[in-house]
């Protein structure tokens, strides 16, 4: 797993770390982003679902995991 | 800026926003000036001038919204309108109940209203339409004063189930209270509801006139200090001339709705088709069939909303954006968080009655570059 520390970085920057990095994991693997941005909450799940990745939730407030899936 | 129509020129594409008047509301707006500045309540001939034109105009309304012209007020606006209509029917129901049920699209005004107590809210589905099941269990809760649900969404245009939402409200003996906005001029609302407002810079009337309906049995107390006239209204003088240019205008939007709705359908098709097919990773959002005939959102990810909207405008168009970067308060639309739609790099388009082919052609011709810059400017 890796951790993308995005917090006081506004939407999109967030979601485009997740994008930049998601490659950098093996399939199956879990990136976590923390972000702080209200839309974060939104847009990752959100990115998920355009992209075809797996949304794992939100583990604890203002952090969130990415199954890569493809 | 002129926005005149011409093939080259700046293109307003925000009619959600206000619509620019409406040739029949200038006429009528000047007219009115020089014959409606008179207090209509005074018994003197140029007071009586203003009466007549103030009840042709209520005429206009009641026969538009095809009820009695004395349920018609009208408001400085259509926030003073809508939130006149949620305090005032709490306030008529308080002995029923203190909640107010609504979806969780409603506009901002409704939301800032609910915000004075209690409330439930309805959630919506992907594609913004709002959970009949989830409103007829909280709509049937005890304690329940009155329910709030948008005709249409003026984020996403997606048209709301209002004939089935109204008669489960009417089971519970719920009044509810539509907000047609988007819809007066355009579509028509399905009736069964008890309040209904409006407002005139969405049809092509002047900005500053808010239209409320309470049909009759609906208790409804003024969330404002009152004369003893006891009827829902404003509490100070209308702007008349105002009244009278949206009322003829509603007529004139009305007469053309029919036509205009399909011309600008099959645009908004176009938009609705050409986007993804020439910008990668977008989502359109908002109900594909069911949906206001003017009115098209996208998201576009790795977009910051902020800079297309400043970069549409130095090419030529006006369109608004539900994203956090472009709200005062920092955070993503409501709307489309109720929906779990991505909320960055949105743009709504919105069309209207001077909007031509050309107007849309050059925005999917310059969308797709324009895009591709601010993403290659974020290292996407």
């Amino acid at each position: 797993m890796i951790e993308l520390d995005c917090r006081g970085q506004r939407c999109p920057l967030p979601v485009i770390k997740l994008a930049q990095n998601i490659g950098k994991v093996e399939v199956g693997d879990v990136v976590r982003v923390l972000a702080d941005d209200p839309a974060a909450a939104n847009d990752i799940p959100a990115w998920c679902r355009m992209k075809k990745q797996e949304y794992l939730g939100s583990p604890a407030e203002n952090a969130f995991e990415v199954r890569r899936t493809t | 800026m002129e926005f005149t129509g011409d093939p080259a020129g700046p293109a307003y594409l925000d009619a959600a926003t206000a619509v620019p008047l409406h040739p029949v509301a200038r006429e009528a707006l000047l007219a009115a000036l020089a014959d409606g500045w008179a207090d209509p309540a005074r018994l003197y001939s140029a007071g009586r001038r203003a009466q007549q034109l103030s009840d042709a105009a209520r005429a206009a309304f009641a026969e538009a919204l095809g009820v009695r012209t004395d349920e018609v007020s009208f408001w400085p606006s259509g926030t003073a309108a809508a939130q006149a209509a949620v305090l005032g029917a709490l306030a008529g129901r308080s002995r029923q109940g203190d909640t107010l049920v609504h979806s969780a699209i409603e506009h901002s005004a409704v939301l800032h209203a609910a915000a004075r107590g209690k409330a439930v809210e309805v959630p919506v589905d992907r594609l913004g339409r709002l959970d009949l099941d989830a409103w007829e269990r909280a709509v049937s809760a005890p304690g329940v004063a009155v329910a709030s649900l948008i005709s249409a969404s003026h984020e996403v245009g997606t048209v709301q189930p209002v004939a089935a939402a109204a008669g489960y409200c009417d089971e519970s003996g719920v009044p509810l209270f539509v907000d047609a906005a988007q819809s007066v001029g355009r579509t028509d609302v399905p009736p069964g509801w008890s309040l209904l407002s409006a407002s005139a810079h969405k049809w092509g009337g002047p900005p500053g006139v808010g239209v409320l309906v309470v049909r009759k049995g609906v208790r409804w107390i003024s969330p404002y200090p009152q004369d003893d006239l006891y009827r829902p209204q404003w509490p100070g003088g209308a702007d008349l001339p105002a009244v009278v240019a949206a009322a003829a205008s509603l007529r004139a939007v009305r007469a053309e709705a029919a036509t205009e709705s399909v011309r600008l359908k099959a645009l908004v098709d176009r938009i609705r088709e050409r986007v993804p097919a020439t910008v990668p990773d977008v989502e359109v959002v908002g109900d594909p069939e069911q949906r206001l005939p003017n009115l098209v959102t996208f998201s576009c990810l790795y977009v910051d909303g902020e800079a297309l909207l400043h970069a549409l405008d130095r090419a030529g168009f006006a369109v608004s954006s539900g994203s956090s970067c472009t709200a005062s308060t920092l955070r993503p639309s409501h709307v489309l968080e109720a929906m779990g739609v991505l909320s960055h790099g949105n743009v709504r388009v919105s069309l209207h009655r001077g909007t031509t082919e050309a107007d849309v052609e050059r925005f999917l011709a310059v969308l797709p570059g324009i895009v591709a810059g601010i993403r290659r400017e974020a290292g996407m």
